[in-house]
Parts: structure tokens; C-alpha cells; sequence
């Protein structure tokens, strides 16, 4: 049974207007493995929620439900409006591109340098910019939003993990999404590092103005980055609330996670 | 017991195989085609292997020739060397060793790029990104095989003639023009042609298994070694079905 704390009261809390993205029900098993269990969430437009829960918990499965990689068993998901399981690959694809996913391991292409990385996701979607807007441009643009011109003709093996990060928040970047999820993005990297990618999260998401759904086992992340917090156990959404409720809560599953 | 699992297992990854290269066949039609990359792969695949089919067929020339010729000498039956040599390597050794040197290089190291990528969540990256991986990855990499390996065979078919040669002038005195003369006298588009175009289908198996087997690669890095080992020893065996296969037609249509 969900329990939703009280944020109304919440200092950092955005001004919020309508569900960009709604998941109801959401059911996903392997084999024997019930792991989704009729997860429901709604983000909403400006809104950044983290979602925490122990490993296997789910939580990458139901990310990747979102975005197409992985078909539910039940239950809808709309992402601006659109039912994804009712659009035709033509349309998934026109999707995606408002949809930015920051993988847990950067997934970097390691055959192509930073700029070629950068171009990929232009090759098919230019489109969606002006004519005549320059490539270069904007390669240039998103790496400057992460700090890492300088990196823009070497090799992703060439890069320390943060800069691969950022380098993997440039690619999500470039295609201008209205929603950016992000599955664990400070995890395999040191403290100060890790302190960094969320800072730059921070910036990203006030200049970009974007929705963000965040993934994470980082209470230190958690508590910079989100204004609401779904907690994952048992896959449903068990507790959700701002830092500062969950923080204090009385439940011991709830309290294992901010020790 | 095992072994109805094995076969059974046996045929459903046939059937997967037959299902991927229907995917290939309908991705191949759909714009854009991917043809910087198709070029890349070209390059990669076709100038990664020559230096290895190069000096293979070289070796086989030679041994063949050396291999042969006592047998021929004890017949006083040493003028039909050539002859002898260019038809098998023409109609089966050249394909047939130098398309299985290929799979061992090009097999494998499509199966543990696209499986490391695969593991790595860079194919779902480009999924997400709204590109077609499938398109970018295994469309250009099966062509280019399927387009590369003819071209590496008869390149390898001359190598090999060229080390037949060479035993021959040492040990025969024969010259390079008497010795080719006599090769192309033997050889008729009865032993080129169907020998040719069985390499397109060499080309194409060893591609679409490499690609079957990285671009559905799971388990982690163990996935990749086993997605790049398995690449090389199904693409082998579907080589000497497809051989058998090739033989009989080109002997209902030419009569060998």
C-alpha cells in the first residue's frame, strides 16, 4: 500500500502545472521474478524526482520500460500524453528524442571520439532544430554546459569516469529533451567527483529547464537534486515525500536508507 | 536426454538466426541507409583480413603444390599440375579455406564488438536516442561481409596460383607464362562462377552470425567470449552446409 507524505510544504518544491510523464500500474516480471508490481508515478512538468530503492528493487527496469527498451507485462505509461505502447516505432523513435537517458555506465559509443558521440544523435533528429543550425554549434554548446571542450577530439578511453559522465550528459543534452532520466548517475565515481556530476545535474536542469527522473542509491544526490522521492521496495512505490519527511520517518525500511 | 537438448536448442537457434535475417532483409530497404559507416566496414573488414587470407592461400599454393607433385611425377603426369592446382583452389580450397579464415577473424570480432557494446547499454544508447542501431550496426557489417569476401577470394585464388607457381618454377623450371597459360587453359566459368557466388553466401553467413550472436549477447563480459567463440564455430558450420548445398546445384546446372 502507497503511502504519500505531505509536500506541500516543501521550500524547494517548482511551481507545478501538468503530468509530463504517468506511469499506472506498472507490472513487469521475468520468468518467476515479480519485479514491477504496479509501480504508478507522475512527474510533473519542471519537476525532479528520485526514485530510491535496494538493488533489484526495479528500478532500472522500470526506466527502461519508459523509454521502450523493455515492454511491461501491464499497466500504461504516457509520456506527454502518448500511450508508448500504442505508438508505432516511427513515432517511439520521434519520442525518444524528448526523452534523454543518462546511462549508469556512461555507455559512451568507444568506437567514435566525444564529437562523433555527440553527432550521433543528430544524424537522425536535425530536424528538430532550425535550418541551418550548425552541428559543430551545438556539439560545442552542451559541451561547454558540462565543461568539456577541450575533450572534444579524444576517445571516451582517453576520459576519467567523471568526464565520461559528463560527457554521456552532453549526448542526452543535444537533443534538447524535455525529460531526462537518469539511472544512478553518481554511482563508480569518488565522492568529490560524485559531488560534481550532481552539481552539474543542478545547472543542467535550471538551464535547460527540464523534468527529471533520478535513479539513485545516493542519499547525498537525493537530497541536492529532487523535490520529491519515491521510494521502490517490493516493487511498488512504498513511501514517497520530500528529503526532509523521509529522512525522519519512523518506518525501518524507510530509515535503512538514510542511516 | 543432453543431447535432445542440445538439438533441440540446435534448431531454436536456427529459427532465431532465420528470424534475424528476415529483420536484416526488411532493415535493409528502409532509409537512410547507413553508407559512411557501410564504407567503414568495408575498409575494416576487408583490410583487417588480407595480410591473414593473403598468407594463407600463399601457404596453400605452395603445399598443395608440394603435397602434389611427387604423385604427379611417379605418372610422369607433372605437366597437369597446373591444371590440377588451379581447379581446386578455384572451385573449393580458395572459398572454402580462405571464407573459414575469414569467419575465425571476422565472425569473432563482430560478435565481441557489437556483444561488448551490447553489455555495455551502448545499442540501447543509440535505441534511445531515437537512431536504429540495427540499421547502423548489422545492416553495414553483413553487407560488408557479404561484399568483402568475394573480393578477398579471388584476390586469395591468385595468391595461391602465384605459390603454386613458385614451387613449380623451382622444381619444374616452368615459366610464369607457360604456367599460367596452362591455368587458364583448364579453368572454364563452370569452375569460376558458381565458385564466386557460393562466396557471397559465405560472406553473408559469416556476417549475419557474427551480428546474430554479438547483437544478442547477454551475461556480461562471459557473454561476449562466449557470443564471439560461438560466432566462429556456428558460421563454420553453416559454411560447409552451405558448400554442400552450392556443390549440389552447381552440379545439377554444370555438370562438374
Amino acid at each position: 500500500m502507497t503511502q504519500s507524505l505531505n509536500i506541500k510544504d516543501s521550500k524547494t518544491s517548482l511551481p507545478i502545472k501538468s503530468p509530463i510523464l504517468e506511469i499506472k500500474d506498472l507490472k513487469k516480471s521475468f520468468g518467476k521474478n515479480h519485479v514491477l508490481n504496479g509501480f504508478n508515478l507522475e512527474l510533473f512538468e519542471g519537476e525532479n524526482v528520485v526514485i530510491m530503492g535496494r538493488s533489484g528493487s526495479g528500478k532500472s527496469v522500470m526506466i527502461k520500460c519508459l523509454v521502450g527498451l523493455l515492454e511491461p507485462d501491464s499497466g500504461s505509461i504516457k509520456v506527454m500524453g502518448k500511450d508508448i505502447s500504442t505508438l508505432n516505432p516511427f513515432d517511439l523513435n520521434a519520442l525518444r528524442t524528448d526523452i534523454g537517458f543518462l546511462f549508469q555506465g556512461s555507455a559512451l559509443y568507444d568506437s567514435m571520439t566525444v564529437r562523433e558521440n555527440l553527432e550521433f544523435p543528430l544524424r537522425r533528429h536535425k530536424r528538430k532544430f532550425e535550418q541551418g543550425t550548425n552541428t559543430t554549434d551545438l556539439v560545442i554548446e552542451v559541451l561547454e554546459s558540462v565543461g568539456l571542450v577541450d575533450a572534444i577530439d579524444l576517445m571516451p578511453a582517453e576520459l576519467s569516469g567523471g568526464m565520461q559522465r559528463r560527457v554521456a550528459l552532453a549526448r542526452t543534452l543535444i537533443l534538447k529533451p524535455k525529460i531526462i532520466l537518469y539511472d544512478e548517475p553518481t554511482s563508480g565515481l569518488d565522492p568529490i567527483t560524485a559531488k560534481e556530476i550532481i552539481e552539474l545535474m543542478r545547472r543542467v536542469q535550471h538551464q535547460y529547464k527540464t523534468s527529471s527522473l533520478i535513479i539513485t542509491h545516493d542519499v547525498d544526490c537525493a537530497r541536492v537534486v529532487s523535490e520529491r522521492i519515491i521510494l521502490l521496495i517490493d516493487g511498488i512505490n512504498y513511501l514517497e515525500g520530500n528529503f526532509e519527511q523521509l529522512k525522519h520517518s519512523k518506518d525501518e525500511k524507510v530509515k535503512a536508507f538514510f542511516k | 536426454m543432453m543431447n535432445l537438448i542440445l538439438i533441440k536448442s540446435f534448431f531454436v537457434e536456427i529459427g532465431e538466426l532465420a528470424y534475424f535475417a528476415r529483420r536484416f532483409f526488411k532493415e535493409l530497404v528502409k532509409k537512410p541507409f547507413e553508407f559512411s559507416e557501410f564504407l567503414k566496414q568495408c575498409f575494416h573488414i576487408g583490410n583487417r583480413s588480407f595480410l591473414l587470407v593473403g598468407v594463407t592461400a600463399f601457404i596453400i599454393g605452395l603445399v598443395i603444390t608440394l603435397q602434389t607433385r611427387p604423385t604427379l611425377e611417379e605418372f610422369g603426369a607433372e605437366s597437369w599440375m597446373p591444371s590440377m592446382v588451379s581447379i581446386s583452389i578455384i572451385r573449393e580450397v580458395g572459398p572454402v579455406i580462405i571464407a573459414l579464415t575469414f569467419a575465425g577473424r571476422i565472425a569473432s570480432g563482430i560478435g565481441a564488438e557489437l556483444g561488448s557494446m551490447r553489455v555495455t547499454e551502448q545499442i540501447d544508447a543509440m535505441e534511445v536516442s531515437g537512431t536504429n542501431p540495427f540499421n547502423f550496426l548489422v545492416v553495414t557489417r553483413v553487407l560488408a561481409a557479404t561484399l568483402m569476401l568475394p573480393i578477398l577470394v579471388i584476390l586469395g585464388d591468385a595468391i595461391a596460383l602465384y605459390g603454386s607457381y613458385i614451387v613449380e618454377h623451382l622444381k619444374g623450371d616452368v615459366s610464369f607464362q607457360l604456367y599460367f597459360n596452362k591455368v587458364f587453359n583448364a579453368l572454364e566459368f563452370g569452375d569460376i562462377i558458381p565458385a564466386t557466388v557460393k562466396t557471397y553466401f559465405f560472406g553473408f553467413a559469416i556476417g549475419l552470425v557474427g551480428c546474430f550472436k554479438g547483437y544478442n549477447c547477454n551475461k556480461g563480459t562471459v557473454g561476449v567470449g562466449k557470443a564471439a567463440n560461438s560466432a566462429v564455430v556456428f558460421s563454420s558450420m553453416l559454411l560447409f552446409i552451405i558448400d554442400f548445398i552450392a556443390v549440389f546445384v552447381t552440379d545439377i546446372f554444370f555438370e562438374i
